[in-house]
C-alpha cells in the first residue's frame, strides 16, 4: 500500500505546504508589497515652486531660479565608477564618500542629496550617464533669486533642512528647503505650498521607463502662495544706504495699520550671497563676525534703556493719572536734588520754569522727575504706584513681546513692584530710589520696534495695531488678523504731548529734523551703554536715538532710529529719521547736503575704540 | 470518458501554460516559444496516432540515441551560461538533457517490465541503477546539476516497483543527517548520533535478548564517517554558490544583493501580488526585469505577481491534479510497461513541480530547472509534450485493449 500511495501522499502534502506558504507570502504578509514599491517604483516628490515675495507696492523682491541636485537612494545603489562620477559632477572623492556615508546614516530607503546644485551644463552631461550610477537620480528644484540687495533681515533666507528640523516635522526629507529667519520662516507654510508625489516605474538598470500606472496614484502638489510684504522697498533700500558704516536700526511703521514700512539693520548683507554653492562659506563669514554682527537684527533684538523719548510716556501717564495738567510748571536749576545728596543734572538754565510742552522740547530732566514722583506718590505705597505706572506702559506694548509675525524678538523690560521688592527688599524703596525711570534710564529696556510702536500709538492718539511685515498672502488679506489695541490713556491727553514733540523739531533739540512743508513730531534721546573690556565694565559713547512721526495731524509714518555709539540723538538719529520721513512722504529728498553727510558719515572709528586695546575717550 | 476528461484537463493546462509566456516574454522569445508550441502539437499528434507497441520496441534505441547525443555534447555542444548543454541549429537551441528524461523513462519501463528483473535482487538493481545513473552522470558533468537531480525522481518509480524500503529510508536518513550537519555544530551531531544509536540498541535488547552490540557500533562509525565527509564535502568540495544556495534556504545568511538576490526578488514579486494580483501585464517587478531568469526558471514569480494568490493556487492545484490523475491512471494499466512509464511521468512532473515552485518561494535551494509547460524553453516544452503524449497514447491503448 505504502508503495502505491507514497508519491501521491507526497504530492498532496507538498501541494498543501505550497498553498500555505503562498497564502502567507501573498495574502497574510504585506511587507513584501511595500518592498516591491520601493524596488520597482520610484517615488519622486513634486515640489511646487516657492512663493514669490513682493513689497507693499507690488514690486517683486524674491523669485526663483532652477537648480539640480544629484540624489541617491542608498538601498538601490551598487558599486559604481567613483572616478567618473567625481569628474562629471566636480566634487572631490572625500566629499563623495562623506556624503554617501551621511546618506546611508540618514536612511537607506529615502533619497538624500549627494551633489548639491549642479549647473545646467553639468546636468546635461550627467543626465546621459545616469544609467551607470545605480540608485542615483537627478532632482530639479528651485533656488531663491533675489531681485534686490537689501531687506535681508526681513526676508530671511532658505536652506536645507537639518536633522533637528527632520525630527521636529516629518513633512521634510533630507535635502529639502526650509525657510530660516524672516518671513521665509514665519510664512514657510504659505511660501512652500504642499509637495506632491509622482510614482515612476523603473527597470532593474535603474532607468525610468515611464509613469507608474499612468500617474494614477500621483498626488498633485498644492501650489505655494505669493506674499506681499508691508515693506516699502525703496524706503527700506534708502534706509540701508543711510546706515552705511554705522551700526544700528531703523523701524518705520504706518500708524493707521501697524504695517512695518521699513526695518533696517546695519550692517546688513546682500541676500543673494546666501544662495547657491557659496552659501555655507558666506554664512560662516556673517556668523563669525562677532563685532559688527550682521545677523543680529537690532531693530527687533537690541534692548536698551530708551532714554529721553520715554519722557513722552511719563507725561501721558501723569496726565491720565491727573497728577499734572498741561499747565503744571516745575522749576529747574540746571537739575535738582531728588534725595539727600543725590543730584540729577539737567541742561536747563538756572531758574528755568517749564510747563509740560516746554519740558518736552527742552527735555528737562527735573520736570519729569517731579512728574514721575507725582505718579508714584499718588498711591498709598510706591509699590502700588509703580504697578499702576507699569500697567499703563504695558498697554503701549512695552515690557512684553509685541506679537508681530517674525520669529525673533525681545520683550524688553518694564520694572514693577515685585522687581524692586526683590532688588531692594520690600518697603525699603520709594519714588526717589527709582527716579531714573523718569527719564527712561534705570531698569527700563525697550527694543527699537517697541519704540516705533509706541510712537505710532502716540501718533494715533491712543491706539496701535500690532506691527506686522506681511500685508497679504495671495488674495487673502492679513490685516483682519490684527485688531486695534487701545492704550490706557484717553485721547484728549495726547495733544499737549504731541505739541511738545512738534516743538522738539520746530525749536527744540532736533531742529535738524525739520522738513519744509511737513509737520514732524519727534523726540531725541541718548542712551548710556557699557561693555566689558578685559573684565572691567567700561562706558562707551551713548547711543543716538530719535523717535518721530509725521505729518502731525494725519500721521502716515512713525519711525524709531537708533545709532550705536552715535552720541546725541540729534547728531545721527534725528537727521536720518528726518530723511526717511521726507523720502517716504514726498518721494524725493531735497536736502541733498544732509543726505550726503549721513551717507558718508562713518562711526567705524568709534566702533574700533573698544577693540583697539588702547585707552579712549567717549562722547566727543 | 476518463480519457476525454483527462484530455480536457491537459488541454486546459496547456493553453494556460502557453498563454503565460506570451504575457511577459520579449517578442522574440514569444515567437520562438510559439514555434515550439506548434512543433510540439505536431509531434504530439504524430505520437498519439502512432501504434503503442512502437515505444516499447524502440525504447532501447531511443535510449542509446539519447546517450549518444549527451556524449556528443562534449565535442559538438555549445556553452550557454556556463553549461555545455546545448546543440545550436540556426538560432534554435536544443537541450538533450530534457529529452533524456523521456528516454530514461522509456528505458526503465522497458527494463522493469521484463520478467527476469526483480528489484529485490542486487543484480537487477545494479542494472537499473546503471540505466539511470549513466545519463545522469553525463548531465551532471556538463555541468547541469539541476537537470541531473531530476533523475532522482526515478527513485519513486523503483520504490513503487519493489525497491526495498531500506534504500529509501537510507536516503531519507542521509538527507536528514546532511541537513543536520550543516545546521548544528559537529560535536552536537556526533553526540546525538551516539545517544540515538545506543538507546536504539538498549531498546531492541529489551525486546530481544539476542541482539548484539557490534552492528550498532558499526552504524555509529559509518554515520559519523558520513557526517564527517558531509562536512568536508560541503566546506571543501562544493563551490561557494552551492553552499550559498543551501545556506539561504536554511536561513543561515541573508544577502539580498548578492547570491540571495534572485530568491529575494522572486519572493518580493510573488508577495507583492497579494490576493488578486496586479493584473495581466501590470507586474511592476516583472516589467522592471528585477527577477533574473524570470521567463524561464522563475516564471512562477510572474504568475504570483500578476495573478496573485488566485493564480498561484490554480497552478499548484492543476499540477497536483495532473500528477494524481496520472498516478491513479498508472495503477489501472494492464501491462507493466505502461504502468512504469506512467509512474515515471508522474515522478518527473512531481520533482519539477516541487523544486521549481519550492525555490521560487524559498522553500528549496535554488536549482535551475523549468516549471513544466509554463517556463520558456523549447526543449523543455517539446520534451514534456512528448513525455505526456506517449503516456496518453499508452493510456488510450489500454482502453482499446479493454474494449476489444
Amino acid at each position: 500500500m505504502i508503495r502505491i500511495f507514497l508519491l501521491r501522499g507526497l504530492t498532496v502534502v507538498i501541494a498543501i505546504v505550497f498553498l500555505f506558504k503562498l497564502l502567507e507570502l501573498q495574502v497574510v504578509n504585506t511587507s513584501y508589497r511595500t518592498l516591491s514599491e520601493n524596488n520597482a517604483i520610484l517615488e519622486i516628490a513634486d515640489y511646487p515652486e516657492r512663493g514669490f515675495i513682493y513689497d507693499r507696492n507690488g514690486e517683486l523682491l524674491v523669485a526663483n531660479q532652477p537648480a539640480y541636485d544629484v540624489m541617491i537612494i542608498p538601498k538601490n545603489a551598487s558599486p559604481f565608477d567613483t572616478l567618473s562620477f567625481c569628474e562629471l559632477t566636480g566634487i572631490t572623492k572625500q566629499r563623495l564618500i562623506f556624503n554617501l556615508k551621511k546618506a546611508r546614516r540618514y536612511s537607506k530607503q529615502l533619497p538624500s542629496i549627494v551633489v548639491n546644485q549642479i549647473s545646467k551644463e553639468t546636468y546635461a552631461k550627467l543626465q546621459e550617464q545616469m544609467w551607470k550610477f545605480e540608485g542615483f537620480f537627478i532632482q530639479k528644484k528651485s533656488l531663491r533669486q533675489y531681485q534686490i540687495d537689501h531687506s535681508a533681515n526681513v526676508l530671511g533666507y532658505v536652506s536645507e533642512v537639518n536633522t533637528t528640523d527632520l525630527k521636529k516635522d516629518d513633512y521634510y526629507r533630507l535635502g529639502e528647503i526650509i525657510g530660516r529667519q524672516g518671513v521665509e520662516k514665519s510664512y514657510e507654510e504659505y511660501l512652500r505650498g504642499v509637495k506632491g508625489k509622482r510614482y515612476l516605474q523603473k527597470d532593474r538598470f535603474n532607468r525610468i521607463i515611464g509613469p507608474y500606472k499612468e500617474g494614477e496614484f500621483d498626488i498633485a502638489s498644492v501650489p505655494a502662495k505669493d506674499i506681499h510684504l508691508t515693506l516699502d522697498a525703496s524706503l527700506q533700500s534708502y534706509g540701508e544706504e543711510l546706515m552705511q558704516n554705522k551700526r544700528g536700526g531703523i523701524v518705520a511703521i504706518e500708524p493707521a495699520t501697524g504695517e512695518v514700512l521699513a526695518l533696517v539693520n546695519a550692517p546688513s548683507y546682500d541676500p543673494s550671497i546666501l544662495v547657491g554653492r557659496q552659501r555655507s562659506s558666506n554664512y560662516r563669514k556673517l556668523a563669525n563676525d562677532t563685532l559688527a554682527k550682521p545677523l543680529f537684527d537690532r531693530g527687533l533684538l537690541a534692548q536698551y534703556p530708551p532714554g529721553s523719548p520715554f519722557k513722552t510716556l511719563n507725561a501721558l501717564i501723569a496726565l491720565q493719572e491727573e497728577t499734572i495738567t498741561p499747565k503744571t510748571v516745575y522749576r529747574c536749576n540746571k537739575g535738582h536734588y531728588y534725595a539727600r545728596g543725590a543730584f540729577m543734572e539737567c541742561h536747563c538754565d538756572i531758574g528755568t520754569r517749564n510747563d509740560l510742552s516746554r519740558a518736552i522740547y527742552q527735555s528737562c530732566n527735573s520736570y519729569f522727575s517731579y512728574t514721575y514722583r507725582g505718579i508714584i506718590d499718588k498711591y498709598e505705597t510706591p509699590a502700588e504706584g509703580v504697578d499702576r505706572w507699569k500697567e499703563h506702559l504695558n498697554s503701549f506694548g512695552l515690557g512684553n513681546y509685541l506679537g508681530y509675525d517674525l520669529s525673533i524678538g525681545r520683550p524688553g523690560h518694564i520694572p514693577g513692584a515685585s522687581y524692586y521688592n526683590k532688588a531692594y527688599t520690600e518697603g525699603q524703596w520709594k519714588a526717589p530710589t527709582i527716579i531714573s525711570n523718569a527719564i527712561g534710564q534705570g531698569e527700563i529696556l525697550t527694543t527699537p520696534i517697541q519704540l516705533a510702536n509706541f510712537t505710532a500709538a502716540i501718533a494715533n492718539r491712543g491706539f496701535y495695531y500690532t506691527p506686522h511685515f506681511v500685508k497679504k498672502v495671495e488674495g487673502d488679506s492679513i490685516q483682519k488678523r490684527y485688531t486695534k489695541k487701545s492704550t490706557s490713556i484717553d485721547a484728549e491727553h495726547f495733544e499737549v504731548v504731541i505739541d511738545g514733540m512738534h516743538k522738539v523739531v520746530e525749536r527744540g533739540t532736533a531742529r535738524i529734523a525739520r522738513i519744509r512743508g511737513i509737520e514732524v513730531c519727534g523726540k531725541t534721546g541718548t542712551a548710556e551703554n557699557f561693555t566689558r573690556i578685559e573684565g572691567e565694565t567700561t562706558q562707551l559713547t551713548d547711543h543716538s536715538i530719535f523717535i518721530a512721526f509725521a505729518p502731525k495731524d494725519d500721521p502716515k509714518i512713525a519711525i524709531a532710529v537708533f545709532i550705536e555709539n552715535g552720541y546725541w540723538g540729534s547728531r545721527w538719529a534725528a537727521p536720518i529719521a528726518s530723511l526717511m520721513i521726507e523720502d517716504y512722504l514726498t518721494g524725493k529728498v531735497k536736502r541733498k547736503w544732509l543726505e550726503k553727510q549721513m551717507m558718508e558719515g562713518s562711526l567705524e572709528d568709534e566702533y574700533a575704540k573698544p577693540v583697539s586695546g588702547q585707552a579712549f575717550t567717549i562722547n566727543e | 470518458m476518463a480519457l476525454v476528461c483527462f484530455g480536457i484537463t491537459n488541454i486546459y493546462s496547456s493553453t494556460f501554460d502557453e498563454n503565460q509566456p506570451e504575457l511577459f516574454n520579449l517578442s522574440r522569445s514569444i515567437g520562438k516559444q510559439l514555434i515550439f508550441f506548434g512543433v510540439s502539437i505536431g509531434v504530439a499528434i504524430f505520437i498519439l496516432v502512432a501504434p503503442s507497441k512502437v515505444f516499447e520496441r524502440f525504447s532501447s534505441i531511443i535510449y542509446l540515441a539519447t546517450i549518444l547525443l549527451l556524449i556528443g555534447l562534449y565535442p559538438f555542444g555549445n556553452t550557454i551560461s556556463g553549461s555545455r548543454s546545448w546543440y545550436v541549429f540556426g538560432g534554435v537551441n536544443l537541450q538533450p538533457a530534457e529529452f533524456a528524461k523521456v528516454a530514461v523513462a522509456l528505458a526503465i519501463a522497458k527494463l522493469l517490465s521484463e520478467i527476469h528483473i526483480d528489484l529485490r535482487k542486487l543484480n537487477s538493481l545494479v542494472q537499473v541503477a546503471f540505466v539511470i545513473v549513466f545519463p545522469m552522470g553525463l548531465i551532471f558533468l556538463q555541468p547541469d546539476a539541476g537537470s541531473a537531480i531530476v533523475f532522482a525522481s526515478f527513485l519513486f518509480v523503483l520504490f513503487r516497483e519493489g525497491l526495498k524500503p531500506v534504500y529509501l529510508l537510507l536516503i531519507v536518513a542521509m538527507i536528514c543527517l546532511f541537513l543536520l550537519t550543516l545546521v548544528a555544530p559537529l560535536p552536537f551531531v556526533y553526540v546525538s548520533i551516539f545517544t540515538l544509536v545506543i538507546s536504539l540498541y538498549f531498546f531492541s535488547k529489551k525486546v530481544n535478548k539476542k541482539v548484539v552490540l557490534s552492528p550498532y557500533l558499526i552504524a555509529i562509525f559509518l554515520t559519523s564517517a558520513y557526517v564527517y565527509s558531509v562536512d568536508y564535502i560541503f566546506n571543501d568540495i562544493f563551490e561557494q554558490r552551492h553552499r550559498d544556495r543551501i545556506n539561504i534556504v536554511l536561513g543561515k545568511e541573508v544577502d539580498t544583493q548578492g547570491i540571495g538576490y534572485n530568491l529575494n526578488q522572486s519572493k518580493i514579486a510573488i508577495g507583492s501580488g497579494g490576493w488578486e494580483g496586479k493584473g495581466f501585464l501590470q507586474g511592476t517587478q516583472t516589467k522592471g526585469g528585477f527577477v533574473p531568469e524570470q521567463h524561464t526558471d522563475y516564471i512562477f514569480s510572474t504568475i504570483g505577481e500578476e495573478w496573485g494568490f488566485k493564480g498561484t493556487a490554480l497552478v499548484v492545484l492543476l499540477f497536483t491534479f495532473l500528477i494524481l490523475r496520472i498516478l491513479s491512471r498508472a495503477e489501472v494499466q494492464k501491462n507493466n510497461f505502461s504502468r512504469v512509464y506512467a509512474y515515471s511521468v508522474a515522478s518527473i512532473l512531481f520533482v519539477h513541480f516541487f523544486i521549481n515552485i519550492g525555490m521560487s518561494i524559498g522553500l528549496v535551494p535554488t536549482i535551475g530547472i523549468p516549471l513544466p509547460f509554463i517556463s520558456y524553453g523549447g526543449s523543455s516544452l517539446l520534451a514534456f509534450t512528448i513525455l505526456i503524449a506517449i503516456y496518453l497514447n499508452l493510456d488510450a491503448n489500454r482502453l482499446n485493449e479493454a474494449s476489444f
